[in-house]
């Protein structure tokens, strides 16, 4: 389905929306630009940059609570109530490559054998109404990963700026559902306008960079720690870089004591972190920052797509680079593990 | 010859001694620079030095303890090298500084806030005297560096390296405002308004510790109290509370530590005003104990020490 939606109209429809759903959308933010939970009269910024956080906490929370253990008195049975999530979500406003994020969760927290209750839920109760980007930033390279600055995939709604309003494309049939509002109207010959808007923001970003030699490439370097030391040189090891990524997935979980009750709690892990694979022992396979790095990046260009059908497990967004407090580029890194000389 | 050439100069007659000697090149585009480590003459080639070159590169020497490494450093920089002296992080014997005489480096914040479109869509950078051209998007804009100046730079008053083997460049009377605008405005709020800023902006923490690992003084790293599970001192719920509870946990293990580099603040990828607490905290110690950390070596941090009475604190005179 193909419309075309006003600007105004596009707020009233976030309106429309955080009446029935919880709609995050980027807000200006003290200098920084975030997704916010959506209130009627917040001001949306959806064209000045990228947000500097990634929408997945939208189907990954950053703290999500798995069960709450109660128990009213010592002596009696604790009663442990799980916590679905509940509710509808509305991500609106994200780039392409944030909501292609999800797609690389898709295939850990849904297999034959597991299946991840809240991650799914959550999936299934979302909508990402994405924002085609007009012009790259230094930093993107999602024409590298398989993607583009109007790749469909992972979104419900694509949005492209034209004019006074967006051409806005259904991608699947929840996104369908939402453009049978009467806030779209008909495209007329907008989208002719789109392609080219599109086209043109995919000329801009140049010739990709052929990731297809990475995967084998990095694991020549697995035992390579002088390689790994020099990459890792500038790295601080904070997590930054895992905290902002759109695909970024492992977690950690923590049971909050609270006295006679207690929670169980899922949060963000990051494999720059030294307990990360601490183990119970004391022993640490990833003792120091090379060998974190080397994982961080090995994961996403080599075990993951080895894995996956070839998939890379990064959608390009180059969040992990503008927010490095050090500038550590992950491009530059898999480039110099494809291009090392035996 | 220009104060790079100087510097290089410098560099090139110890390298061969040295394991690395830490600098800056050019980073991922052309408003951001990034750290360098210098191994060989050919790196040397990359080596830059002006107002992008942000990093305290202090931050790095505890990783190399026990080799001997040469670092380049602003007089910001130089005074995390003295405290990391001081409290014998690190050796000086270990360590060959690169002193630099500093013109004050830019916030990429207030870049961003100056330019007519956002800094991620740069094209490129003229380094002038005393701005910056900067296009951006197709348009091009000039930013003078006085008005982009880091908030640091506004109030330093060391901008030469108080301690190095090799000073470089030509030394400044330094002339610093007494205090900082937005300080001072913060300080005036009132308990309630201040504890609503933080409750607000607390609230876009994401927990990374880029602050942490990106200061100088945040010598436990992989051992942070913050992180440790066993015992479990903070809940790993992302909350206001418990991020302001980190925030407060790094601030007072600061105190008197601090060198007021600005580097957690830079670091952080959210922009969280940090320095808000850094130099209230630093006021606090300068004001009890008439003591500035790394601003001299071999001082000793008030709170790394004991005085039966100390002078300041009036503990039995009431």
């Amino acid at each position: 389905m193909e419309k075309f939606i006003t600007k105004d109209n596009l707020y009233r429809l976030a309106e429309e929306l955080a009446a029935t759903c919880r709609v995050l959308a980027p807000v200006a933010d003290c200098g920084t630009v975030t997704f916010r939970r959506f209130q009627p009269g917040m001001v949306l910024d959806l064209h000045s940059r990228m947000a500097a956080v990634s929408p997945k906490a939208a189907t990954f929370p950053q703290t999500e609570t798995l069960l709450v253990v109660k128990r009213e008195i010592p002596e009696k049975k604790p009663e442990i109530i799980e916590t679905l999530p509940e509710g509808k979500n509305v991500v609106l406003g994200c780039r392409p490559c944030g909501a292609r994020g999800k797609l690389i969760f898709d295939p850990v927290y849904e297999t034959d054998k597991i299946k991840d209750p809240y991650y799914l839920q959550r999936r299934r109760n979302t909508v990402f109404i994405s924002l085609a980007c007009d012009r790259p930033e230094t930093t993107c390279f999602c024409h590298s990963v398989g993607s583009g600055p109007a790749d469909p995939s992972g979104s419900d709604v694509l949005l492209t700026l034209v004019g006074e309003g967006y051409v806005a494309r259904s991608v699947t049939p929840e996104g369908e559902e939402i453009m049978k509002l009467a806030l779209f109207s008909d495209a007329g010959d907008k989208g002719k306008e789109a392609d080219a808007k599109n086209a043109k923001a995919r000329e801009m970003m140049g010739e990709a960079h052929d990731y297809a030699s990475a995967p084998a490439k990095l694991l020549a370097r697995f035992d390579d720690m002088d390689f790994w030391l020099a990459q890792s040189a500038k790295c601080i090891s904070c997590g930054a870089c895992t905290y902002m990524c759109p695909t970024c997935y492992c977690f950690n979980i923590t049971d909050d004591d609270l006295g006679l009750s207690s929670q169980r709690i899922r949060t963000w892990d990051n494999c720059m972190s030294h307990t990360f694979t601490l183990e119970g022992s004391g022993h640490n396979p990833r003792s120091t920052k090379a060998h974190r790095l080397k994982n961080r990046v090995g994961h996403k260009f080599s075990y993951y797509p080895d894995l996956h059908k070839g998939v890379i497990a990064c959608c390009g967004c180059g969040r992990c680079i503008k927010q490095c407090p050090t500038g550590v580029d992950i491009r530059q890194i898999v480039k110099a593990a494809q291009e090392y000389a035996e | 010859m220009s104060q790079l050439d100087d510097l290089k100069t410098a560099i090139k007659s110890r390298l061969g001694e040295l394991e690395c000697v830490i600098g800056w090149e050019q980073g991922y585009d052309p408003l951001h620079a990034t750290p360098l480590f210098i191994r060989s003459e050919a790196d040397l080639d990359r080596l830059i030095i002006g107002p992008l070159a942000v990093h305290n590169l202090a931050t790095y020497l505890t990783g190399w303890k026990g080799k001997k490494v040469g670092v380049v450093v602003k007089g910001c920089d130089s005074r995390s090298v003295i405290e990391l002296m001081n409290e014998k992080l690190v050796s000086r014997d270990d360590v060959v500084i690169f002193g630099l005489c500093c013109d004050g480096v830019v916030s990429q914040r207030k870049i961003r806030a100056a330019l007519p479109a956002d800094p991620g869509f740069v094209e490129s950078v003229e380094i002038g005297a005393d701005s910056l051209k900067v296009t951006v998007a197709g348009q091009a804009a000039t930013l003078r560096l006085a008005d982009v100046q880091a908030d640091k730079c506004l109030v330093c008053d060391t901008p030469d390296a108080i301690v190095s083997d090799f000073l470089i460049g030509k030394a400044h009377t330094p002339a610093p405002a007494p205090s900082l605008k937005c300080q001072d405005e913060f300080e005036a709020k009132s308990d309630a308004e201040k504890f609503a800023f933080w409750q607000e902006t607390m609230g876009r923490c994401i927990r990374c510790y880029a602050c942490r690992n990106a200061c100088p003084m945040c010598v436990c790293r992989d051992y942070c109290i913050a992180t440790s599970r066993d015992p479990l001192w903070v809940s790993q719920e992302n909350l206001p509370s418990e991020n302001m509870m980190f925030q407060m946990i790094h601030v007072s293990h600061l105190a008197g530590r601090c060198t007021e580099c600005g580097e957690c603040e830079r670091a952080c990828p959210v922009d969280i005003p940090l320095m808000l607490l850094r130099r209230y905290m630093n006021k606090q110690v300068r004001d009890v104990f008439k003591h500035e950390a790394g601003k001299a070596l071999d001082q000793t941090p008030p709170l790394l020490t004991f005085k039966v009475e100390e002078e300041r604190i009036n503990e039995r005179g009431w």
